[in-house]
């Protein structure tokens, strides 16, 4: 690099050492431009486009498969996380962004609805699935894949410290738990609002406030989002340098320290926690866009989605439960992600209408 | 006032800007410093007013060392060649500013900025924006700002050099009548020898680090203790010359042969000034001496006419001479017989 | 003649509409077409209300003041730091230079974890000194979003005045020295006021990022703390309430237009013009004076390049087991046979390639914007100065959205990312570029014209070899603006054009070691690469730089 400095400065080039880059990257730019409109033209596959949110994950073989069955490339756009995902196909209403969304999760279930970007579609295979996964009667958003945002506890510093795991909700306002839980924001994290959403469920709206007031008066920790809470201050999460041994998280998360593992263990240094009534479910929808280019293909590929193929592997891939019972879990989600026993039922309805109030009541309780 | 004793300046080592150079400054007295750019004659006068550290010899004002003063301390009025007038500061905020220094009551401060304004003649010119002046008024504005806090000592840095030759002159008869008139001291460099025997009670000549003479404009003039001196002073006419080992006072040269009584002339050349030569039939003095040259160029300068010619005897060294003019000049080839002032003839030690 | 004449006046207008029609087509009509949806909503008028509760002047009222206070903070620490490099010549001088451009590019997703693992409740820091004395924790205080704000700007300070401070000619300094003026008193009421123009234009950009902090806000502050620009993002994306989004959105560009309108006043009282002249950099003078340099240069590497290098440190460290590289041997596997895996050489070719498009996008454009800015008079100026500002202070979920409404086919173009960060980038450049082009003297212009020069060619063979350190400084700025692609909800992330803040993001929205570990190893690659392109950019020199 030092060479390549000195040829420049030697050579005086400057603007033409810009000027080449520039017009190099613009060349470049040029080319993939041209590039896009060739491939969807002619007889050539024709593109399927999916927008998701961020999260989403698929292996190269399954999307393979699924492309050279149908003679279609999948394009995928990543639109933001969910809330922002789900957002810019409510603003591109007139002129969809794709064919089809996968990403609204129940909590955003009823805005999306509300909105009527998506229309029916009773994939067959929809038989195979839970009725209680089912939120939508007229089948715009069919579920794919369901999670549960719970409290994850650091086995071994609980041990080494000698402190039994807590075993209620009202355990964690102990003077013995002080200062050991971070939370993520539930007016900026989904999972930190899914965790309100229980303590709603569960304590009702005045009780739940109560319960936060007394957690954040025993030195809670609120982080903005999930990754801070997880790899910042969780002392599994960040590799021994957080002081947190409970964090909110999810009921997968410790599968993901063994398979994520650097050092080649075979038993997570966390365990769930589940805590009565403190787990709440999320369940993610597919829905296939009103004026989508494709719907025919779209419908394939949800019921794609919704097939043993995808559906086995969305464990290792994006680290939830396949909704589709027949799926085969991996040993490590049998062995370390359980599910818990009594998760707390918040209808979208109910949190479509109160969200905002719930979240501002939240907010004006914690920074009192 | 002012005494420099043995300064020695190197900003690159092995590299020397200013050799153990002294120099003395009497109060109320104009000393120039003149030398060719490059000698140190703006670096001595930065080490004077405490920009620059010499790295070794003392700097006295008043009897008192300076050395160790910083620049703030030491009540030098320094000019900049460039005037370094303040961009954001009016004519009045720029004269006022040594005075703001000096915690000077406001009215007093506006009483001054007027007083000087007047000095300088630009009575009014308060309010101005600097940009926005020319370059004499520059020029004028900066030489206020540096006499407002009445200086013990005035630092002139090329004063006259960034102005047009007309205003030049002016400028500098004016400068010299304002400082004799505040009685100043004042040490000024300027690479100009016109510009500084206008201006300067003594002339001290630099060259290389060291002054190789001081003295006088006149006796400068009369006397250059050296062929760089010559020469720096415009002399052009500077012969090597050997003794006649049977006449000892018939001195021979490239260009004939001349009269001047002399012990030994080893290691010095022969000067003849350039006004030293007349156009007449008859001798002008008991001790002028007839030369022909035939000329090889002229340039008509009004009352004077300058000639470059070859002696008609042969050789090719020149010599240059200002003759009184006679509403022409000579086509080349010309040939014209002088009378040379063999009393104005001087031997300079060559350098 | 005439007709020739009048079409090369149409030529110089037509390229002087260029910045015009970019900023108009990718700013104001998204902008202007959210607006339009948001307020066509049937429930619009609701939001008004909203500007009635007191809850929402408190969140302005917060944001200015965190805002002011953190570009005071920032210019306080600035200045001796841009003198230092401005005025001085000392070993390691360009490469410390090259590395304060670093802070300006890291996702604060990184930032945060940095900073907490140097001074939150366990830092190694804050641990060892809460130790020994009882100090009050930092951790979720406005101190230390404060202090990040400073980490954060303090390059924009340190590049724009120590780029003037290196041109002021010193014997203005000296002159006021010989005139007795002491050396707080030189820099009081000659350098400062010298700088002044310079200040105010490093200021008034390090306002417009703090006052639409967002990301440091969120995760450094706790949820104590909110800007405007976090009740924005929280209105349109968790109650997807538009109306008061676009409101809120409205107030905070009505306040950074105030804000714009009182910078250009005091900019034009300001302004003087000034003959610059490059000076030799002089070794600090002294025992003192190199305790001076020794002490900024420690104060920089603790407020700085501390967390910078906590965190390299800790993608070789992560997981307590010494020294390793698993982590970055894992950027390079497809762990999961993800369809959407990328070898990081790929992300980085990618970040570089956009990061010289936005070069050749903003560049061109933001020299022909301040070339028309300094022109005496000029109707353009009046309506292009506030413009090329606004992006600046725009929440980015409000161009985000609005480029989902508004861009049509080109919504999914992986190209628009260069567009977007040019937005960005142009103040930059304009604000490094206005001072010089003003200094410059008119008569050399004249001086190639009476030589035949056309007026592109007195551009390129006068202007811009003298406005060289300034093109230089604005091409650093846009460079790094684009490698830390700021503002990442702005736009749809294409998995098959992956940049690196986007596997950085990636890899931190996962659980598992392995994740977090590559997280942090992309960010020290990303650190690496912004530092080499900023020494990169240090070490070119223009044709006839060296002879001023």
């Amino acid at each position: 690099m030092v060479r390549l400095a000195k040829w420049v400065r030697g050579s005086r080039l400057f603007f033409k050492a810009i000027a080449l880059g520039c017009l190099l990257a613009v060349l470049v730019a040029g080319c993939e431009a041209v590039g896009v409109p060739a491939q969807e033209a002619g007889s050539e596959p024709a593109t399927l486009v999916l927008a998701t949110h961020d999260s989403f994950a698929v292996s190269e073989e399954v999307l393979a498969a699924f492309e050279a069955a149908n003679n279609v490339q999948v394009q995928v756009l990543m639109l933001g996380d969910a809330g922002e995902a789900l957002n810019k196909i409510l603003l591109s209403k007139e002129a969809p962004l794709a064919d089809l969304f996968f990403g609204v999760d129940n909590t955003l279930l009823s805005r999306a609805l509300a909105a009527e970007v998506f229309v029916p579609y009773a994939s067959p295979l929809l038989a195979q699935i839970p009725d209680e996964l089912k939120m939508d009667p007229q089948n715009r958003l069919l579920p794919v894949d369901y999670g549960f945002v719970n409290l994850n506890a650091d086995r071994e510093w609980f041990a080494a410290a000698g402190l039994p795991l807590p075993q209620t909700l009202a355990d964690l306002t102990e003077p013995a738990y002080r200062g050991l839980l971070v939370v993520p924001n539930p007016a900026t994290s989904s999972p930190g609002l899914a965790f309100l959403l229980a303590t709603i469920g569960t304590l009702g709206e005045e009780g739940s406030l109560e319960f936060w007031q007394a957690l954040r008066e025993n030195d809670l920790l609120v982080t903005d989002g999930w990754s801070d809470a997880y790899f910042s201050h969780f002392t599994v999460g960040s590799g021994g340098s957080g002081d947190r041994p409970l964090v909110l998280s999810y009921s997968t998360s410790p599968p993901a320290d063994v398979v994520y593992a650097a050092d080649g263990r075979s038993e997570p240094a966390s365990v769930n926690l589940f805590l009565p009534g403190s787990a709440f479910r999320q369940v993610e929808f597919v829905g296939l866009l009103a004026g989508a280019a494709q719907p025919e293909l779209a419908k394939k590929w949800i019921d794609f989605m919704l097939d043993l193929e995808f559906q086995s592997e969305i464990p290792l891939q994006m680290f939830v439960y396949p909704a589709n019972p027949k799926a085969v879990l991996p040993e490590l989600f049998v062995q370390f992600a359980q599910r818990p026993p009594d998760p707390v039922v918040v209808e979208p309805a109910a949190i479509e209408a109160h969200r905002e109030r719930w979240v501002q009541a939240w907010v004006e309780r914690m920074a009192r | 006032m002012l005494e420099l004793r043995s300064i020695h300046k190197s900003f690159v080592a092995g590299h020397a800007v200013l050799r153990g150079l002294s120099l003395s400054v009497a109060a109320e007295e104009i000393v120039c410093l003149l030398g060719p750019s490059g000698c140190g004659k703006s670096t001595l006068l930065r080490i004077i007013a405490g920009l620059e550290q010499a790295d070794r010899g003392q700097v006295l004002l008043g009897g008192r060392e300076m050395n160790s003063q910083p620049a703030h301390q030491r009540r030098m009025g320094l000019m900049f060649q460039d005037y370094a007038l303040f961009p954001h500061l009016t004519v009045a905020g720029n004269i006022a500013y040594g005075l703001r220094m000096q915690r000077m009551p406001a009215a007093q401060q506006r009483a001054r900025v007027a007083e000087l304004l007047a000095l300088v003649e630009l009575k009014g010119y308060e309010g101005r924006a600097v940009d926005a002046l020319s370059g004499g008024e520059q020029q004028r504005v900066a030489l206020a700002r540096t006499l407002a806090p009445k200086p013990a000592l005035l630092l002139l840095d090329e004063p006259v050099a960034n102005l047009d030759r007309q205003l030049r002159e002016e400028l500098a008869g004016t400068l010299r009548r304002l400082l004799k008139q505040l009685r100043a001291t004042a040490l000024f460099v300027t690479h100009d020898q016109e510009e500084a025997f206008a201006l300067a009670d003594r002339v001290a000549v630099m060259r290389a680090g060291s002054i190789e003479q001081i003295d006088t404009p006149a006796a400068l003039y009369q006397r250059p203790a050296n062929t760089f001196v010559a020469r720096f002073l415009g002399f052009q006419n500077l012969l090597p010359v050997c003794q006649d080992p049977q006449e000892r006072s018939v001195l021979q040269t490239p260009v004939g042969e001349f009269r001047l009584c002399a012990e030994s002339v080893a290691g010095q050349r022969l000067l003849i000034p350039p006004d030293a030569a007349r156009l007449a039939d008859e001798p002008p003095g008991p001790h002028a001496v007839r030369w022909v040259g035939r000329v090889v160029a002229s340039t008509f300068r009004g009352s004077l006419v300058r000639v470059e010619l070859l002696p008609a005897a042969g050789g090719d060294q020149p010599l240059c001479f200002e003759l009184r003019s006679a509403g022409s000049v000579w086509p080349a080839g010309t040939e014209l017989a002088l009378w040379l002032d063999q009393t104005r003839l001087r031997l300079v030690a060559e350098s | 003649m005439s007709a020739v004449w009048r079409v090369k006046r149409g030529g110089l207008a037509a390229l002087y509409m260029l910045p015009i029609l970019f900023l108009g087509g990718f700013y104001l009509y998204p902008l202007v077409s959210l607006l339009r949806v948001s307020f066509s909503a049937p429930d619009a008028l609701q939001a008004v209300a909203a500007l009635n509760s007191p809850g929402i002047w408190r969140l302005l009222w917060f944001t200015a003041w965190q805002a002011l206070l953190s570009t005071a903070l920032t210019v306080l620490v600035g200045l001796p730091l841009a003198a230092l490099l401005g005025r001085f010549a000392f070993p390691g001088r360009g490469l410390l230079s090259a590395l304060l451009t670093v802070p300006f590019v890291m996702p604060a997703v990184v930032v945060a974890p940095a900073f907490l693992a140097l001074v939150g409740d366990e830092g190694l820091v804050t641990g060892w000194l809460q130790a020994r004395w009882q100090l009050p924790r930092l951790e979720q205080t406005l101190g230390l979003i404060l202090w990040v704000h400073v980490f954060y700007n303090v390059a924009i300070v340190i590049r724009t005045v120590g780029g003037v401070w290196s041109t002021l000619p010193a014997s203005l300094a000296e002159a006021a020295a010989v005139l007795g003026a002491r050396p707080g008193q030189v820099l009081w009421t000659v350098t400062l006021p010298l700088l002044a123009p310079s200040v105010l234009a490093a200021s008034l950009l390090v306002f417009l990022f703090c006052f639409t902090s967002f990301g440091v806000i969120l995760m450094l502050g706790g949820p104590r703390y909110a800007t405007l620009e976090v009740e924005i993002y929280r209105q349109a994306v968790h109650y997807f309430n538009l109306p008061l989004a676009a409101l809120l959105s409205l107030v905070q560009l009505f306040f950074t237009f105030s804000v714009m309108v009182l910078y250009t006043r005091l900019q034009a009282r300001l302004s003087r013009s000034l003959r610059r002249q490059r000076l030799r950099l002089r070794s600090p003078a002294g025992l003192w004076g190199w305790l001076a340099v020794a002490a900024a240069l420690l104060a920089t590497f603790v407020g700085v390049f501390a967390p910078l290098v906590a965190l390299a440190v800790r993608s070789f460290t992560l997981g307590d087991q010494g020294g390793t590289w698993v982590y970055y041997e894992a950027l390079g596997q497809n762990l999961r046979q993800s369809a959407f895996f990328v070898p990081p050489v790929v992300a980085i070719r990618n970040s570089l390639l956009y990061a010289l498009l936005t070069l050749a996008i903003s560049l061109p454009l933001g020299a022909i914007a301040a070339a028309m800015l300094a022109r005496p008079r000029t109707r353009w100026a009046a309506v292009l100065e506030p413009l090329l500002l606004l992006p600046l202070g725009t929440s980015a979920v409000t161009v985000g959205f609005g480029y989902i409404v508004a861009m049509g086919p080109l919504r999914a173009w992986p190209w628009l990312a260069p567009v977007a960060h040019s937005l960005i980038a142009l103040p930059f450049v304009v604000r490094v570029l206005l001072p010089a082009l003003r200094a410059l003297d008119q008569r050399l212009r004249e001086a190639a014209a009476t030589l035949g020069a056309s007026p592109w060619r007195r551009w390129w063979t006068i202007d811009a070899p003298l406005l060289a350190r300034a093109l230089l400084v604005g091409a650093a700025f846009a460079f790094a603006i684009s490698l830390g692609e700021f503002g990442a909800t702005l736009l749809i992330a294409r998995p098959d054009w992956p940049t690196m803040p986007m596997v950085i993001y990636q890899a931190f929205s996962r659980p598992g070691l392995l994740n977090y570990g590559q997280g942090l190893a992309m960010s020290t690659l990303l650190m690496a690469v912004t530092a080499a392109s900023a020494l990169l950019i240090e070490r070119l020199r223009l044709p006839g730089e060296e002879e001023f």
